[in-house]
């Protein structure tokens, strides 16, 4: 079986009754058994209960229970979205033996397509980061290049789509979480609108930034998912039930008349040549294709990742709070009293960055520091925000890179964190907007690593990025890492 | 010379709102149950779990805000209070700090006649705290959530207050108008009112505030009272002794009567609130405003006007019966099924308040229903039982709740009309009673008394008194 | 602005994390480089911006008073890390 198929496709030919759930589902079982010491890109695999599983879809698509494009085909969740019954970890010790007893709705929307969850993909320990080199279960490593990071912090759903052990993962965006990795990836991956997809049991960094999106093959397969996940869930006060929510109808090759703008701001100092000019004729395709493209001053991008910082930390401290030993996971085994056991619990169960951004969060909101950085950083996210939608009164969609560079050699960010935040300057300010982008491959860098490309809708103007996406895609001649044609995919 | 202090004192009261379900998820609110079996996901803090705000908590503020004259925040906001104790199961709190949904009320109360204004700077909407027990055998504590989430709102009142009886008379006061409006049952010892007490001390005339504390674990008005003149002499010890009150929370011990600073080197008091990012801004409109203020009821001052104006109530008997919403709702049930109004109010002020007092129970338990005290007087009006086994039969309707029509048949309790009947048993007490006879012929007019005595004992109480006096006089 | 050790002591009772003295120094300077970086906000004029939450203009999202979850205990429990008579366990909070 061809492991490289995108989602659609394998959903076709198990409708078509070309290939089983069964077999579709052990082929990528097996293969992750035989790539994963390279790749590493799950803390969770669920043979057994992926096959118990696959059997009962089979019956239920048998029986016209399940009808979707997605029925019966794997999937690998992040493991920072609840699923019941399954180790969900966050990637970090304090969770190493949390066992959700309810299932994210995100998730939930899966398995009532049919979906068959093989595993829970590795990430940064409680997403941060942009390397998924914090997770306490190791590192994942890039299909591409297994001495380089897959980005992060959902590099474990982007590395898993990359090396073929699944056709598709579900990852989360706090600040670049699913689009920077699907771009060190070579894969395709959409950051929603905030309040598109629900958020419930989605274990949270940032709860005002967190999305859940997916990671796949291709645009179409983008399409489809998020038609699967998103909508308004009674469970999250934030989702939102919002027209235009028919993805799969934005896949067309039309660009004509299309606004299209690229920030010089996201053009200048720190971006790779290499980058800039991939992205620059990526632009250029779109304008063959009849779109009107011009570059603008989007203003304000430097301070966007301060703004973020200071948010997300904030937010992440105060969320982090309820890991405490008491309820759900990890204990120390010594205390000498209450606040003893919290201490001692939370400083062995979290990483380093981990504890750096709590402290750094708790700092934010503390008295008399409050209003200096924390409401400074929302009226600056304000700003942020202003500045999006003056572009977009021009401009239906933005255009740019997804990061400064292509996928680093492991161990190169993680001495300097600043230098590391830096990694996320064309990303974040997307999250503090809570706009929608998409991130696909754009070309290949002199190493042959994938190279990103972002695009950026207005609120719950999905469609557009999608349409763009699609028509670019037409151009672009997608490669497959070595890694895995060597095994004759 | 002794300098001359007055006590400046300003509350926090906490009240449980009586909703079915929690603030931010569907478990009940019930009280009792074993420990966590109310709780889901949301309430004990699981990861991924999320807010969702019940309506009827918002509903329920602005009906207490409205009552006590606040301004009430259209636009409001939830946020996030942290700190770190096993019953907060987030370890944050969501409460309302930047923008609480009402500010700027006042209530009036009296005290010895004298009426004053108490402020109220604002009232906000938060969840309470799960419940913590000592495990003796393991020296440990055992969490129970069932209580987490349950809506509280905290009245936070301006420093008003210079006394213990300003203070009971502003909680009695606060009390009486939430429970007017079925918001919750305010009830101190059962934990659904907790108040407490922000007191300092300055010298008579100064206009600068002292230095205050905050005093905890008050659970009835007399702790209250007890804990206040306790603090303020602590203060004033203090004070006369040149040195300065140290601005800290301290919890009243009501058995030893003193109390005691819960200060701990772990517990900075740096709550680091923020606008919760789970929960989106309430937008109260004019409409639902008006929807509100057009379903309050009737408060007690109007209803204690009106009891005396519309019924010719004395005002004492008024302020009795509208003391207690329980009383006034039956006062008022009892009246709109056909009973006089003043007989009614005669049955709650004498025999009901008798017997709340001898089971020294509050007012507010009573159970029995306003369809058999209706009843009861229905009976003693057509004369088919008199008022001594009234009282009886009464007593079993407070107990038991028991239909009185059916007790009395079942029991063969009525008064007997039946004038043969009578007078056959009349003539044997004249019989068995010559001595009396006797004495009542001798113009001993007492004398008779004994006679009807005697002849309701032999009809065990259920002879018609008014003809039993007929026949009697009748027959000597 | 300088982070001190006082700081970093009151972050952590705050954060309930306890430092090891190489951490504590190692989160001192972290602090630091990162409060003057994220300093480069001040740069900005944000007299008169409303600070922002939500980006979007959602609100008024309710649920009925109704009871919809039962008695949930055993999952409740289930992952607790000690727990006795149907309840959490923990180091004792009573003096």
């Amino acid at each position: 079986m061809d492991l490289n198929m995108t989602a659609v496709e394998l959903g076709k030919k198990i409708k078509n009754k070309e290939i089983s759930v069964v077999e579709a589902t052990t082929a990528y079982l097996d293969a992750m058994e035989e790539r994963e010491k390279d790749i590493n890109a799950f803390v969770t695999i669920d043979r057994e209960g992926a096959l118990k599983r696959a059997e009962e879809v089979q019956k239920g698509i048998d029986e016209g229970k399940y009808t979707g494009p997605l029925a019966g085909v794997p999937v690998a969740i992040k493991d920072n979205m609840c699923v019941a019954g399954m180790l969900t970890t966050c990637s970090s010790k304090i969770l190493s033996n949390f066992v959700p007893t309810f299932t994210a709705t995100a998730v939930q929307k899966l398995i009532d397509e049919g979906a068959v969850i093989v595993g829970k993909a590795n990430m940064d320990e409680f997403a941060m980061g942009s390397t998924t080199e914090t997770s306490y279960y190791g590192e994942t490593k890039n299909p591409w290049d297994l001495s380089r990071v897959p980005g992060g912090s959902s590099g474990g759903s982007a590395a898993s789509v990359a090396a073929c052990e699944v056709p598709y993962a579900l990852g989360s965006d706090t600040g670049g979480s699913i689009r920077q990795p699907a771009g060190f990836c070579g894969v395709v991956g959409i950051k929603p609108t905030y309040g598109r997809v629900s958020r419930y049991g989605l274990i949270a960094y940032g709860s005002s930034l967190d999305q859940i999106g997916p990671l796949a093959k291709d645009v179409t397969d983008c399409a489809t998912i998020l038609e699967a996940i998103c909508g308004k869930d009674d469970r999250d006060s934030t989702s939102v039930k919002e027209d235009g929510d028919d993805f799969t109808s934005a896949l067309a090759d039309d660009v004509k008349g299309m606004k299209i703008g690229i920030p010089k701001d996201y053009l200048g100092e720190g971006l790779d040549p290499e980058v800039k000019e991939s992205v620059l004729a990526a632009a250029k395709a779109l304008e063959a294709k009849g779109a009107i493209v011009e570059e603008f001053d989007l203003s304000l991008v430097e301070y966007a990742i301060p703004a973020y910082y200071i948010i997300a930390s904030a937010e992440a401290s105060s969320n982090l709070e309820r890991f405490d030993g008491v309820k759900y996971g990890y204990r120390t085994e010594e205390f000498s009293d209450l606040h003893n056991m919290y201490k001692k619990t939370r400083s062995e169960g979290f990483g380093a960055e981990v504890k750096r951004r709590i402290m750094l969060g708790s700092f934010v909101l503390s008295s008399g520091y409050f209003d200096a950085y924390y409401m400074k950083a929302l009226r600056t996210k304000a700003l942020i925000k202003q500045a999006f939608d003056k572009a977009f009164e021009k401009y239906d969609v933005i255009l740019g890179p997804v990061a400064p560079t292509t996928a680093l050699k492991l161990g190169e960010s993680l001495s300097d964190p600043i230098k590391m935040y830096l990694g996320d300057i064309y990303t974040v300010s997307v999250n503090l907007a809570g706009l929608p982008g998409i991130s696909l491959p754009c070309g290949y860098d002199k190493n042959g690593l994938p190279i990103g490309l972002q695009l950026l809708g207005k609120h719950f103007d999905e469609k557009s990025i999608i349409r763009a996406a699609y028509a670019f895609e037409q151009t672009m001649q997608v490669k497959t890492p070595a890694y895995v044609t060597e095994r004759g995919e | 010379m002794e300098k001359a202090y007055e006590t400046v004192i300003g509350l926090e009261v906490h009240v449980e709102l009586a909703t079915k379900t929690k603030i931010f998820c569907g478990c009940s609110t019930e009280f009792g149950g074993a420990p966590n079996t109310h709780t889901c996901p949301v309430c004990t803090g699981m990861p991924g779990s999320l807010p969702v705000l019940n309506k009827e908590v918002v509903n329920k503020a602005i009906a207490v805000g409205l009552a006590t004259n606040c301004t009430i925040t259209q636009n409001c906001k939830f946020d996030r209070k942290n700190y770190f104790y096993p019953d907060n199961p987030q370890n944050y709190q969501i409460s309302q700090l930047y923008y609480p949904i009402c500010r700027n009320g006042k209530v009036e109360i009296e005290v010895d006649g004298k009426k004053k204004w108490i402020g109220i700077h604002e009232i906000h909407m938060e969840e309470d705290a799960g419940k913590l027990i000592h495990d003796p055998y393991t020296d440990s504590s055992l969490v129970d959530f069932n209580r987490s989430g349950v809506p509280l709102i905290e009245i936070v009142s301006e420093p008003d207050m210079r006394s213990a009886e300003e203070v009971i008379a502003y909680l009695d006061k606060l009390r009486m108008t939430i429970q007017y409006l079925g918001a919750s049952d305010c009830k101190l010892n059962e934990g659904s009112m907790r108040a407490d007490v922000n007191l300092s001390i300055r010298e008579v005339g100064a206009e600068e505030f002292g230095t205050r504390t905050e005093m905890k674990n008050l659970n009835s008005f007399k702790a209250i009272a007890r804990a206040i003149e306790n603090e303020r002499e602590r203060q004033i010890d203090i004070l006369e002794a040149g040195e300065k009150v140290v601005q800290e929370t301290r919890r009243w011990d009501d058995n030893k009567e003193y109390s005691y600073a819960m200060r701990s080197k772990e517990d900075a008091q740096d709550y680091r609130y923020f606008p919760d990012p789970d929960l989106v801004p309430i937008i109260i409109s004019d409409e639902w405003l008006e929807d509100i203020r057009a379903k309050q009821p009737e408060f007690r001052d109007e209803k204690k006007a009106r009891y005396q104006e519309e019924y010719g109530l004395p005002e004492y008997d008024a302020d009795i019966l509208t003391g207690t919403k329980k009383l006034a709702d039956i006062f008022e049930e009892t009246i709109a099924l056909d009973a006089n109004p003043k007989k009614v109010s005669n049955w709650l002020m004498v025999e009901t308040m008798r017997i709340v007092k001898e089971k020294e129970m509050d007012a507010d338990d009573i159970t029995f229903s306003a369809t058999n005290l209706a009843k009861l007087i229905k009976l003693t009006d057509s004369q088919a039982i008199n008022s001594t086994v009234a009282k009886e039969v009464f007593e079993k309707i407070f107990d038991e709740d028991i239909d009185p029509d059916k007790y009395v048949e079942e029991k063969g309790l009525k008064t007997v009309n039946d004038e043969g009947a009578l007078r056959t048993t009349i003539e044997q007490v004249i019989a068995d009673n010559p001595q009396s006879v006797e004495d009542y012929r001798n113009g001993k007019e007492k004398a008779i008394g004994f006679l009807v005595g005697q002849t309701m004992k032999a009809m065990k109480g259920k002879a018609n008194p008014g003809m039993v006096n007929q026949i009697l006089k009748e027959l000597l | 602005m300088q982070i001190t050790d006082e700081i970093i002591d009151y972050v952590g009772i705050l954060a309930k994390l306890e430092l090891s003295d190489e951490e504590k120094e190692q989160a001192k300077k972290d602090m630091t480089n990162m409060l003057d970086y994220v300093g480069k906000l001040n740069e900005l004029d944000t007299d008169g911006v409303e600070p922002m939450s939500h980006t979007f203009s959602v609100h008024n999202v309710f649920r009925e008073d109704v009871v919809v979850n039962g008695d949930d205990r055993e999952n409740m429990l289930a992952n607790a890390p000690e727990k006795k008579d149907g309840a959490y366990k923990v180091p004792r909070t009573f003096d």
